[in-house]
């Protein structure tokens, strides 16, 4: 573990210890850890390929690791599949949004998880109730209930996304790429949203590949490159240089930011 | 009206009374589609093809084809296909055929005619249709064999399993009370008919009432009453409508006469009697309104599209995908053994080759009513309205007197123009 925990205090909200993942003979994902604390936002940054995504997948259920350790407050978690994540309150946003196109944006946010009526009937209009109050917080221009996904801007149906992590009540969020298709506008809602979640103290990995976002919006940040943690260091304490050397040349920015 | 419809409807400001009354675009036009080819074949057959008679004939015609539909529109939802259909359907109705006259009466000592026997046959086809159809999802859905394989081998399989189980040979006659299932041999009568016909008129118009008292409730916009009015209107008319011509078409006199005789009695002078609602179409209709209701208001069947729409989004929701196909694809057996107990009966025997091509009508039925290949879209009573007009075409033409070949030929071409209409329709209106 890469020592920039002077700061920090108590147990970890996630620990993902010496992860390892392969396909093909591939190790996409090479003894890598990582680790987050409530109400911090830590930014993996790295080229594409570099494993960011594929991490970051083990731990919200949707690739099985090969070998390593996934601890949530400081206890083991067996994450075997998406509902085992979701158990432990892990929601994610992932970069291609996984929304169902041919269903409305209320059956999406409650995909998995419906209102159902005393009879176990799906609920709809108690669900597009919600939807419509949640929507009204996160993206109050959004009004079409009633169309598929497919009908949404790539701002809208990433509200959708947004919404439905939020809703409910994460501890652990994954955002990949959360701003990738967004306009300009759409970016500073995302940003304060972030820093709304971070103040009720819910944890959040940040996958990017934009230092900016990275240096606005992260507390600490964890670099791979192929497959391997280059490092992880404290934001205020380095440059975008320094990160751009970290990504590029998988080169640590030395001593005065390890501490 | 809520912003979405507000930013529509100047586009299409020609749509603002079906827009209001919220009707589906597609179901109209297949509608419009369907009574253009009846009016078609009326004017073509001088008034022989709207007849009572005829109708009756055409709705328990369909009826084995259109349950299985319901079934295949959850199949091709989740991109899967089910080939075997037909062929599933002749195991399932050579197992009830040999329990009802050999295996019930005669090795298990029940006798002929023993009233438990038409029920036991069709809880065993039923539980065997099942257990087939949720091998070959367990095939699809766990060893990720693909599902045109896995049927495509079905097909072969148990049209030959069937043949197997009956030596090859024609069962029949089948049990009486099974045999009420078929159509004509079962019918409520004129009486009965009406009560069905207002049951379900009030059970759609109390439908209407609370969906706008729901919507009412959580403060969402409604429909003008009107709207409502008309829709109600429309439903009546159409119910009532069906009821009436069931129930106009009577039984033949001399039938009757046979069937007063075979009582020890007369037949009364003018005395008549209405065939009224088969059993087997309200079995189908019931089929319907279980598979609607799936489809729209349980998680099942909010997976299933979930699933059609983005597998990926679907398993990454927690959804597990792999036991979702074994479940649909039991369901689409459960449907088939169904269809092998309408389809026996109105034969009143079973025979070897009970069910052939049913697999590619079934098919055809689920695609004309709209269910897209790619996946994620299809309705229910899409699929039985194709059911419909696709034995509407084959009738009409033999009554018409086109040949065989031609007939045929002319099925195929529409199938194909209906997939083109539907793609067309889809890139217009921008739903995927």
């Amino acid at each position: 573990m890469t020592g920039t925990e002077q700061s920090k205090r108590g147990t970890p909200l996630v620990e993902m210890r010496d992860i390892c993942i392969s396909f093909g003979g591939v190790h996409a994902v090479d003894h890598v850890s990582v680790d987050l604390y409530p109400g911090e936002v830590v930014g993996l940054l790295g080229h594409n390929g570099a494993g960011k995504s594929t991490l970051i997948k083990i731990l919200s259920g949707a690739y099985r690791m090969d070998s390593g350790e996934i601890r949530i407050n400081g206890e083991k978690a067996e994450i075997h599949n998406p509902r085992d994540a979701r158990r432990y309150n892990i929601e994610t946003i992932y970069q291609t949004l996984a929304l169902a196109d041919n269903l409305d944006a209320s059956s999406n946010l409650f995909l998995g998880r419906e209102l159902v009526t005393p009879f176990g009937l799906v609920d709809d209009d108690a669900m597009e109730a919600e939807t419509r109050k949640i929507m009204g917080r996160l993206n109050p221009n959004f009004k079409k209930f009633n169309e598929p996904v497919s009908a949404l801007s790539g701002g809208q149906r990433q509200s959708v996304a947004i919404a439905r992590a939020v809703y409910f009540d994460a501890r652990i969020l994954i955002m990949d790429e959360p701003t990738a298709a967004l306009g300009p506008h759409e970016t500073q809602m995302v940003a304060e949203l972030i820093e709304q979640l971070k103040a009720q103290g819910i944890g959040i990995f940040l996958i990017s590949h934009d230092i900016h976002d990275v240096m606005k919006l992260c507390d600490r940040a964890s670099v791979m490159k192929n497959g391997q943690l280059v490092g992880t260091v404290d934001v205020d304490k380095v440059t975008d240089d320094d990160l751009l050397g970290m990504i590029i040349l998988g080169k640590h920015p030395g001593a005065q930011a390890e501490a | 009206m809520t912003h979405s419809e507000a930013e529509l409807s100047p586009a299409q400001p020609r749509k603002s009374f079906v827009r209001t009354l919220e009707l589906d675009l597609r179901l109209l036009g297949m509608i419009g589609a369907f009574a253009i080819l009846c009016i078609g074949f009326d004017l073509v057959t001088g008034g022989r093809f709207l007849t009572p008679r005829n109708i009756f004939n055409l709705t328990i015609q369909t009826v084995s084809v259109a349950i299985m539909a319901t079934g295949m529109v959850f199949v091709i939802v989740t991109r899967h296909i089910d080939l075997s259909v037909g062929a599933l359907l002749a195991t399932c109705s050579a197992v009830m055929a040999m329990t009802q006259t050999e295996i019930l009466p005669n090795m298990l000592g029940l006798g002929l005619g023993h009233p438990l026997i038409p029920w036991v046959t069709i809880a065993f086809g039923i539980l065997v249709g099942t257990l087939i159809g949720a091998f070959h999802g367990w095939l699809v859905g766990y060893l990720t064999i693909p599902a045109f394989i896995v049927t495509l081998g079905g097909l072969l399989v148990w049209r030959n399993v069937g043949w197997y189980l009956t030596s090859g040979k024609t069962i029949g006659p089948l049990d009486p009370t099974f045999m009420q299932f078929g159509g004509i041999n079962g019918t409520l009568g004129a009486g009965w008919s009406w009560i069905v016909g207002l049951l379900a008129l009030a059970a759609a118009l109390y439908g209407l009432w609370t969906s706008r008292k729901n919507k009412i409730r959580h403060g969402f916009s409604v429909k003008p009453l009107w709207a409502e009015g008309v829709l109600a209107a429309l439903i009546s008319a159409a119910i009532i409508g069906f009821v009436a011509i069931l129930n106009a078409y009577e039984v033949p006199a001399a039938r009757l006469k046979r069937d007063f005789e075979a009582q020890g009695l007369t037949l009364p002078e003018g005395y008549t009697e209405a065939y009224g609602i088969p059993i087997s179409v309200l079995l189908l209709i019931f089929i319907a309104a279980a598979m609607t209701m799936l489809a729209r208001r349980t998680r099942l069947g909010r997976y299933i599209f979930a699933t059609g729409g983005n597998p990926d989004a679907a398993e990454l929701s927690g959804i597990n995908t792999r036991l979702l196909t074994v479940k649909i694809f039991a369901l689409m057996g459960a449907l088939c053994a169904i269809s092998a107990v309408v389809a026996s009966a109105r034969l009143t025997n079973h025979s070897n080759d009970i069910g052939t091509l049913d697999e590619l009508r079934v098919i055809a039925a689920a695609v004309i009513g709209g269910t897209a290949l790619s996946g994620g879209f299809g309705t229910i009573y899409g699929a039985i309205l194709g059911a419909l007009i696709m034995q509407s075409l084959q009738s009409g033409m033999a009554m018409v007197g086109v040949d065989a070949p031609l007939q045929n030929i002319v099925v195929g071409a529409v199938l194909v123009l209906a997939v083109l209409i539907d793609i067309v329709y889809r890139k217009r209106t921008g739903v995927a």
